[in-house]
């Protein structure tokens, strides 16, 4: 009895010192806000005039930073080219990984398949970079339809690892079963394996959407003309800030803002796809 | 008959997205590998050199400070990240109180965008830390600046890992500890040989991970130095875009990108090869 109380006491100390460590997570956002809200002329020379809270609490440095960077435009083309990579990459990758998973250990081709296309995790963008810039732009995809082109195939690799492991959990009795009532190979897939494969989905669109929406570099290199996402316009119009730090920074925070939403409602959800993508 | 029907739909659905796959990672890295044997800018005609690229690239000193730069970052960085994420880790998943809303705090860093991180800490190190210190900016010290994106690196770094090493921790049986309490183990002996041994698993994830997004670091350098000052955080990924896009050196960097791309796979293997045998002899 005492043994298992003990086991149960609250480590205060551990829990005081993480709070306090908190500090150093909370601090830039802290800094982050104050600085959005902020006039550019209370901002004066000093540490306080820099952190203390804004005298008032004022939106005009929001409105102006979605005019200079043209917020909405670069919000529309984050979601949707982060949504478009997400469902392709759920529809392509656990399609592939299932007639992959289902013959790779009777059928070479499939093994080498898999080999092949897992292989790919290995390969650094930096090395594509260049000629993926020449190759787009000859095929006049150097658009946001080329940005998820390139994501469909960069997130193969590892989506087609993660899915292949899933599926040797489901039972292959199961499709061998509908098979025996007539149903083909492709409806089999769509009824009872890609609804059993929901979990996996998940961790797919977590991983998926946070490599997507944060990324730079690939619509940086890709892209022409004056189509921005919404990190990229931070750099896009870093020269228009200028030294009003305050309008850069409300900039910044609406650029934060989407994810820190979808984190507040799907908080358990990211955590366990981040988990499960780094483990399998 | 039955069994031949279905083998072609699986093939129908493989070959499309082999083809795919192959016209943009496959193609594109064979293309990179023969413009590394040219002299193009990037644009208008080129002509073939031979092995001259790579020869220029072991004399070349923007690219050798480039790999010493970048080594330097990433090696000091995996080893800050993992210790500090290891001790996050245990802490968060010792008996504390609110311990879901303390995992799901520290984990922030880990979603936001690497880049904008970036531009908030440049002015941190910019405008409040020389405050505080009262020094000149550690962005325009040319001995300094790494540890800037060392730091950056390893603030968003050490919320994904640790959310790692804690699920590595759950996996370790309590009655482990028991069964170690009555050997007398406690303190560091019960994490060096009980607990260690069984997230070394996730040591070795993490070690990797770390490593490999070190290597390949870009949206910091982006944002808080753009390689300066005088080229002192250049990094490769870096120099392969300003360079190879913008600096004329197509078929140069291209030449970069494939001992780069060497250097990362190489890298890569080795230590899942060392940490894996460590693995088994534990």
């Amino acid at each position: 009895m005492e043994k298992s109380k003990l086991k149960e006491k609250v480590n205060w100390p551990v829990t005081i010192l993480l709070i306090v460590g908190l500090i150093t997570v909370l601090f830039p956002l802290y800094m982050t806000v104050v600085i959005a809200f902020k006039s550019p002329t209370e901002m004066t020379n000093t540490i306080e005039g820099i952190l203390s809270l804004p005298s008032t609490w004022s939106f005009d440095n929001f409105a102006q930073a979605i005019a200079v960077t043209d917020f909405w435009h670069s919000l529309l083309n984050s979601v949707l080219i982060t949504a478009a990579t997400i469902g392709i990459s759920i529809l392509l990758h656990s399609l592939v990984a299932y007639a992959i998973g289902r013959n790779m250990t009777h059928h070479k081709p499939f093994r080498l398949s898999y080999y092949y296309i897992v292989s790919g995790m290995f390969v650094p963008f930096a090395i594509l970079m260049l000629p993926l810039v020449k190759e787009t732009a000859q095929l006049h995809i150097d658009s946001p339809i080329g940005v998820v082109l390139l994501y469909v195939v960069f997130f193969m690799p590892m989506n087609v690892l993660l899915y292949t492991g899933y599926l040797k959990n489901i039972p292959v009795a199961l499709e061998e079963a509908a098979r025996v009532d007539g149903s083909t190979t492709w409806s089999t897939y769509w009824k009872i394996i890609f609804p059993l494969m929901g979990p996996m989905h998940a961790t797919v669109a977590v991983l998926t959407a946070l490599g997507t929406w944060n990324d730079v570099m690939t619509p940086l290199v890709i892209m022409s003309g004056n189509i921005t996402t919404l990190p990229l316009a931070q750099l896009t119009f870093q020269t228009q800030f200028g030294t009003n730090y305050n309008l850069a920074f409300a900039s910044y925070l609406l650029a934060m803002l989407p994810m820190l939403i979808f984190y507040l409602f799907a908080q358990k959800k990211i955590i366990n796809g981040v988990i499960n993508g780094a483990v399998k | 008959m039955h069994f031949g029907k279905n083998m072609r739909t699986y093939y129908l659905i493989l070959i499309p997205i082999l083809v795919l796959f192959f016209a943009f990672n496959t193609f594109p890295l064979i293309n990179g590998l023969i413009y590394s044997f040219t002299n193009s800018k990037g644009y208008g005609g080129f002509d073939w050199v031979g092995f001259r690229n790579y020869a220029d690239l072991f004399t070349d000193t923007r690219v050798g400070n480039s790999y010493l730069f970048t080594f330097k970052m990433a090696v000091v960085g995996t080893i800050v990240i993992n210790v500090l994420s290891l001790v996050l880790a245990l802490a968060l998943n010792s008996k504390i109180k609110f311990k879901t809303s303390l995992r799901g705090l520290y984990f922030i860093p880990n979603i936001l965008g690497a880049l904008v991180v970036g531009y908030v800490f440049n002015y941190f190190f910019t405008y409040i830390l020389p405050f505080l210190t009262n020094t000149t900016s550690i962005l325009a010290d040319k001995g300094w600046a790494w540890v800037a994106v060392v730091a950056v690196c390893a603030w968003q770094a050490i919320a994904m890992n640790t959310i790692i090493y804690i699920s590595g921790l759950q996996t370790v049986p309590q009655d482990i500890y028991e069964a170690g309490a009555l050997d007398g183990a406690s303190g560091w002996n019960k994490f060096r040989y009980l607990t260690f041994p069984l997230i070394m698993p996730f040591f070795t994830i993490n070690m990797v991970l770390s490593m490999k997004n070190l290597l390949m670091v870009f949206d910091q350098i982006m944002s808080l130095t753009q390689g300066g000052p005088a080229q002192s955080t250049e990094s490769i990924s870096y120099l392969i875009y300003n360079n190879g896009l913008a600096g004329g050196q197509f078929g140069f960097q291209s030449a970069n990108a494939v001992i780069f791309f060497v250097v990362i796979v190489t890298i890569s293997v080795l230590q899942m090869r060392f940490l894996n045998s460590r693995e088994e002899q534990l």
